[in-house]
């Protein structure tokens, strides 16, 4: 019995189709696909971790967004920016700002703890080690934090 | 009566079954044993119609990865005595369709592995009697961690964004691109930036991070893949900027 089994030569020579185009495997009777159980994701700690950081992206972008309508109200004068704050103030406003925040910190710090990975910084031919390339983040963000709380609190 | 373990094996045999079942085997315990000692055991003494790949028993060669347990292992390097007193579940390696039993279908990771061009790009080769290639300690240093890859596609078992996106060039052959690119003797790497900045290519990966997780060769294709977004950003740029700079 002839099968597919033979790969048809422009699978193997044509590369620069390669990703565009699995057909090789495609389309075979007998081979057995396993389907993804839609609850893959809460399978793993690390799973659940990276789906959260899909979904919780839209968190940073709202924290975008409010920013934006800060400036704005900023910008329209003391009045309207004065009443922009007693909004903020609001329960609603606490409760959402409260999880974004958390959020927020969550993706930051898989960012900082990210750039040893991007970038393997060599110095006299040896590799710096990864604590040395994330650390000066946090350094920044602590030192600016600090600056950012004392206009905040200082007054 | 001596130890035993039972292993719980994935059989498929397409000319039998419409999809794949477990099989029970009870097999000797041996401290020194690893799950593919067991499966050679298997294969020998109680059931010859099971099908696998292995070949070197010693890390080197990629072939005898399999689903242990729901994680991907290199079954040569992976003891029994983890999983006492068992059992342990052998399955193939997840995302890739299975030919027969644990033996599964890799020649599309063969076709994705090829377009990056994991070989050595000269623009002009030199001729023989300019000699060879030089190379420092400290050049070679700095990809010899990503050409550790035995090419095994236990990171592609790892990576769920393989698994929902079949067309992700994945973790494996990114991390050799890398390798490449990286060789202070290749000259490729433009070559291979057409096929990685493609959204298959680096794109699509969202940093999971389990591919450097289950290494066997501590090849960290995370990394490269990461380094590799950079890069490509940069070069971005660099042809957004300077136009003329595109061919």
């Amino acid at each position: 019995m002839t099968q597919q089994r033979t790969v048809p030569k422009s699978a193997i020579h044509n590369s620069q189709s390669a990703i565009q185009s699995i057909a090789y495997t495609e389309y075979h009777p007998r081979w057995y696909r396993r389907r993804i159980s839609t609850y893959w994701w809460i399978r793993s700690w690390a799973y659940l971790k990276f789906t959260l950081r899909e979904l919780t992206s839209i968190f940073v972008a709202y924290f975008v967004v409010l920013t934006l309508l800060q400036i704005r109200a900023l910008n329209q004068g003391p009045e309207a920016y004065a009443e922009f704050q007693e909004w903020l103030k609001t329960p609603l406003l606490v409760a959402l700002n409260t999880v974004s925040f958390g959020f927020v910190l969550f993706h930051t710090i898989t960012w900082f703890n990210l750039t040893p990975k991007a970038m393997p910084l060599r110095l006299g031919g040896k590799r710096i080690p990864d604590v040395l390339i994330a650390a000066p983040n946090y350094v920044a963000w602590l030192a600016i934090s600090t600056v950012v709380a004392w206009f905040l609190l200082g007054e | 009566m001596a130890e035993t373990i039972t292993l719980e094996l994935a059989r498929y045999r397409p000319e039998q079954e419409t999809e794949p079942t477990f099989q029970s085997f009870d097999v000797p315990f041996r401290e020194d044993w690893v799950v593919l000692d067991a499966l050679n055991y298997i294969k020998d003494k109680l059931d010859g119609s099971l099908s696998y790949r292995w070949s070197c028993r010693m890390g080197v060669c990629g072939s005898c990865g399999m689903m242990v347990n729901g994680e991907p292992k290199l079954t040569c390097a992976t003891f029994l005595s983890h999983y006492m007193p068992g059992p342990v579940r052998v399955e193939p390696l997840r995302y890739f369709p299975v030919v027969r039993d644990l033996v599964i279908e890799m020649t599309d990771f063969m076709v994705k592995l090829q377009s990056v061009k994991p070989w050595i790009v000269r623009e002009e080769e030199k001729s023989l009697s300019e000699g060879e290639y030089l190379q420092t300690p400290e050049q070679l240093d700095t990809y010899k961690q990503f050409s550790m890859c035995i090419n095994c596609m236990i990171c592609y078992a790892a990576c769920p964004v393989f698994g929902l996106d079949p067309h992700f060039i994945g973790p494996a052959a990114i991390a050799l691109a890398q390798r490449y690119n990286m060789d202070s003797r290749d000259q490729g790497s433009q070559e291979r930036l057409d096929i990685l900045s493609q959204h298959e290519g680096i794109w699509d990966c969202t940093f999971v991070g389990e591919c450097t997780k289950v290494c066997p060769k501590h090849v960290d294709p995370a990394g490269a893949i990461q380094q590799y977004k950079l890069t490509a950003t940069k070069e971005w740029f660099k042809d957004f900027l300077m136009p003329w700079r595109a061919k």
